[in-house]
């Protein structure tokens, strides 16, 4: 398979940085993605040019490392799949590739394709959790806890944290990791004693980070790897509406 | 090197109780003066972390990724072990733990096994208060399983992401201390060496992943939750990140290195597709529940599977094991699926694989039984490999998985360097030759909830040691070495890749030192290592400076290690003249192929000592003794 590969090279912080073009005419429709990249990375050091950085670890779809545009889309053309999982029978004999990081302000480049995400963790530092000490939990079947109920909490908790939905978000909103991550604990019985200053904390940092506002393109959703639903932003809306208009409340008690 | 475990005296069952009852405490106002290290955040480190800091101690976290949320716990599917006995199938803490230690082969500590399974029902409830979305039935209470051929369903889960689910839960309990203001977080910043100061782990030396600066950090223990080592086989089932500098760096300072030779290889991985191969990809082991295992009678095949007619298949699990089949355990059906392919039966474009099989059970229960039961395995292993299993069978080879060898530890977790502390995959501890799955995400937990606030309190409160700063000239020196270590990386600017170099390293040690090992290969396997060794610090090419990102070098600096490692993990192959769990020595097997353990000379933790020369390790005994288990043979057959 030969390809002609656009991809986004940038030595720092600091470099304006810019496309260069590769050839590759060993790649394979067996390789995942990323293998097609240390193919080329191969090639680049036997040349003696620096290879292309970019993120990864569990390639397996699952740790939310990698991160890469695709031709204008996030982890590329197949739904639901992380850049880790994807394979090159999904690209033609003769095709180019464009390959650019994520792009959005709360996300400066580091290197290549590489960003800065910690953005994402001091959201979390906000009110990401439930405060609850080591060894002061009661029985874990204490509080009964109604599968649909269950199984949504899961839905919202599937996110790997990829960053995608920025990429994907022509305003550059955080917002569907935000609502994923803030349903996922106020829809338990044990995340409601937090629920509002849970919601108005992390709305509160995700501000800060300079990430847009949520205008409902959608496209978060559309290009999510884990398909996790905009259903959570409007959740997270309704929280963060209550605990504003009470902001003295817990908001546990509040709810129907 | 004095190996004392540190047991605590009495009844199996009463020696941990018996031990909190009675250890030394950190009064409340002290603890704000102690610090500890604790590098990684995985299971192990998040929890340990977070756990400290609420204790009141100064913590100081670090992972490699750019975040702590990213260690490879993430990855883990299956589940996690708890003796809570709700489905009230006759479970208990001695059941579990006596699964573990037979699980094991007999090859790990009695006590350790017994505090994991006394600690284990502690874990699902803090979990559940963290908010973990385990798996619940319609009466909203929490849903079990059973897992890797226990009698009881003791295992929680949280659809197919287990690991992610619990390691969030640990990480927001991190989040939370960090927020606070107890957690000093630090992430894309690698461990590269320990620093001792008279004899007592003090501190660590760094390098920043986006700066390249080289920074040291000091304080008053330190604890490595930095994950296991199969990564060395090149090709492994690890995230590509996984590595063992931080734990090779400290046995090189004086921490005892035990088993090395215990890796698990996994039965049920997609094979290797081509030479481009980057990792490995686990398939569930509940596939085995209704695949049928083949390769064609004949050598050399090259009809397709579906063409091969039934009586020119061997069903060759369901042969030589009639009793367990198709679900023998891991290490028996790794190994027989190794003898099929070099006996030149394997089959798909490599030869390295066997036939899973589905189409029996389709034809019995139907195409929607199996899409219920398997449908997102069927799609991830169609994503992957482009065939559609419900029309072909699945093709599977084992893979290296998990490492149960690992730094040595006392009953406190303690190294044998005072004051470093290791926890999860990266010790060596509650194992023995063969993890049993769902086991070692209870592992990692239990040793960072648990277990350390307990053992390092007690630690804190007796040690007696001298304040010590970066500005000393252990701290100095240490960082001279590791800059001069990165600098000579980067000067060789020879011919052939880190890659390169690691996939060769890895073909000779999943070849020699992997499911079956015999003298000859082993001693074959320890001179190849060695020369290779030498031509990558002559020949290895590592591009661009050291102050910048550069993940070459990041590579570079694991590789260097792992040769080392690679090199230890044969000498204590060699050493073990016995096959036990998931180890084959071919001298020491009956005639059908099946292990023959030897309790008489090897019930005992092999522990390996750093001489100043990687080529003559010294080797320590840890002997095992067992109160209330009678050594058993496990039979399959
Ligand atoms: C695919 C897969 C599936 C699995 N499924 C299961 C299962 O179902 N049930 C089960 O019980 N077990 C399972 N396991 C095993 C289990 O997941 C691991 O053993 C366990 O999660 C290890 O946790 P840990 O905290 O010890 O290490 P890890 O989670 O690996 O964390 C290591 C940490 O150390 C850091 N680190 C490492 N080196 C350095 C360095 N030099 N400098 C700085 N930081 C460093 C990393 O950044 C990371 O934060 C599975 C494993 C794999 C590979
Ligand atoms: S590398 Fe982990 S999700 Fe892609």
């Amino acid at each position: 398979m030969r390809l002609t590969l656009r991809i986004w090279r940038q030595k720092d912080r600091n470099d304006p940085g810019g496309l260069q073009t590769y050839q590759l005419d060993d790649a394979n429709e067996h390789m995942s993605f990323l293998e097609m990249l240390d193919v080329l990375n191969q090639h680049l050091i036997e040349k003696g040019d620096e290879p292309v950085a970019f993120e990864h670890d569990c390639r397996e779809g699952i740790c939310g490392a990698c991160s890469l545009v695709i031709n204008g889309v996030a982890h590329g053309p197949l739904s639901k799949t992380t850049v880790c999982q994807l394979h090159m029978r999904f690209f033609h004999e003769g095709q180019t590739i464009t390959i650019e990081p994520w792009r959005a302000k709360g996300f400066p480049v580091l290197r290549d394709l590489i960003v800065d995400r910690s953005s994402f963790d001091r959201i979390m530092q906000a009110g990401g959790f439930i405060d609850v000490r080591t060894g002061a939990a009661p029985d874990a079947n204490a509080i009964p806890i109604a599968k649909p109920t269950s199984d949504l909490a899961m839905d919202a908790a599937e996110c790997i944290g990829c960053g995608a939905c920025v990429a994907a978000c022509p305003n550059g909103s955080a917002m569907l990791f935000v609502a994923a991550k803030a349903s996922h604990l106020n829809l338990l019985p044990q995340g409601l004693p937090e629920k509002a200053r849970r919601a108005r904390a992390m709305v509160k940092q995700m501000e800060a980070e300079g990430f847009g506002s949520c205008t409902n393109f959608a496209e978060c959703e559309a290009q999510c790897p884990k398909g996790i639903s905009i259903n959570f932003i409007a959740k997270l809306n309704r929280d963060f509406m209550k605990a504003s208009l009470f902001p003295q409340g817990g908001g546990g008690k509040r709810e129907a | 090197m004095k190996l004392d475990a540190k047991v605590p005296s009495g009844p199996l069952a009463d020696k941990w109780t018996t031990y909190q009852d009675h250890l030394k405490l950190v009064s409340v106002k002290n603890k704000r003066k102690f610090s500890v290290i604790v590098v990684g955040t995985g299971l192990a480190g998040a929890s340990a972390a977070a756990s400290l800091s609420e204790m009141g101690y100064k913590v100081k976290a670090f992972c490699y990724q750019d975040s702590a949320r990213r260690a490879h716990s993430i990855a883990a599917q299956g589940g996690i072990n708890a003796s809570k006995n709700y489905p009230n199938d006759g479970d208990s803490d001695f059941r579990l733990y006596y699964d573990t230690i037979k699980g094991g082969d007999f090859r790990s500590r009695e006590a350790n096994v017994y505090r994991l399974a006394q600690v284990s029902s502690n874990i699902i409830d803090q979990c559940v208060a963290q908010g973990v979305p385990f798996a619940r039935e319609y009466g909203g209470l929490l849903a079990n399983r059973s897992f890797g051929g226990a009698l009881v369903s003791r295992t929680f889960y949280a659809r197919g992401q287990t690991g992610q689910q619990l390691l969030l839960g640990a990480y927001s309990a991190l989040m939370k201390e960090v927020g606070r203001g107890g957690v000093e977080l630090h992430s894309r910043v690698d461990m590269q060496d320990l620093v001792v100061v008279d004899g007592k782990a003090r501190g660590i030396v760094t390098r920043d992943m986006v700066t390249g600066e080289i920074k040291t950090w000091a304080a008053d223990a330190v604890l490595l939750c930095t994950g296991g080592y199969v990564n060395v086989f090149y090709l492994s089932t690890n995230a590509k990140g996984c590595n063992a500098t931080a734990a090779w760096r400290a046995h090189r300072r004086g921490a005892g290195f035990a088993n090395p030779c215990y890796t698990q290889i996994h039965p049920t991985c997609i094979p290797q597709s081509g030479d481009y191969q980057s990792k490995l990809t686990l398939m569930s082991e509940s596939l085995r529940n209704d695949g049928r295992i083949w390769v064609p009678k004949k050598q050399g095949e090259t009809r397709a599977a579906v063409d091969i007619p039934e009586n020119e298949r061997d069903y060759y699990l369901e042969r030589i094991y009639p009793a367990y089949g198709n679900l023998a355990p891991r290490d028996i059906s790794s190994r027989a699926a190794k003898r099929m392919c070099d006996e030149g039966r394997g089959v798909g474009p490599t030869g390295r694989g066997v036939y899973l099989d589905f189409a029996e059970a389709i034809n019995n229960f139907g195409e929607d039984v199996i899409r219920d039961r398997y449908g997102n395995l069927f799609e991830m292993y169609e994503r992957i490999t482009g065939e559609d299993p419900y029309k072909v069978p699945m093709r599977i080879y084992p893979a290296p998985h998990y490492s149960m060898g690992g730094l040595w530890v006392d009953y406190n977790l303690m190294s044998t360097i005072d004051g470093l502390f290791v926890l999860g995959e990266a010790n060596f501890s509650d194992h023995g030759a063969n993890r049993l799955g769902a086991s070692a995400l209870m592992q990692g937990l239990a040793d960072g909830y648990f277990v350390i606030p307990y053992t390092l309190s007690a630690y804190l409160a007796t040690v007696d040691q001298k304040a010590v700063s970066e500005s000393d000239a252990e701290f100095k020196d240490t960082a001279q070495e590791v800059k001069s270590r990165i600098d000579g990386l980067l000067k060789v600017n020879g011919s052939r890749s880190v890659d390169s170099f690691h996939r060769e390293l890895g073909n000779i040690l999943i070849d020699k030192c992997g499911m079956s090992r015999s003298e000859e290969g082993l001693k074959e396997a320890i001179g190849k290592i060695g020369q290779l060794r030498e031509q990558f610090h002559q020949d290895v090419r590592v591009l661009g400076e050291g102050t910048n990102l550069n993940q070459e070098l990041e590579k570079a600096a694991r590789v260097s290690d792992f040769f080392e490692l690679g090199e230890l993990m044969c000498y204590d192959a060699l050493e073990r003249r016995e096959s036990c769990g998931a180890h084959l020595r071919e001298e020491f097997q009956t005639e059908e192929g099946e292990a023959v353990r030897n309790d008489a000379e090897f019930a005992h933790a092999a522990v390996w000592e750093f001489t100043g020369d990687v080529s003559k390790p010294q080797l320590n005994k840890e002997p095992l003794t067992f109160e209330t288990v009678k050594l058993a043979t496990r039979s399959y057959k």
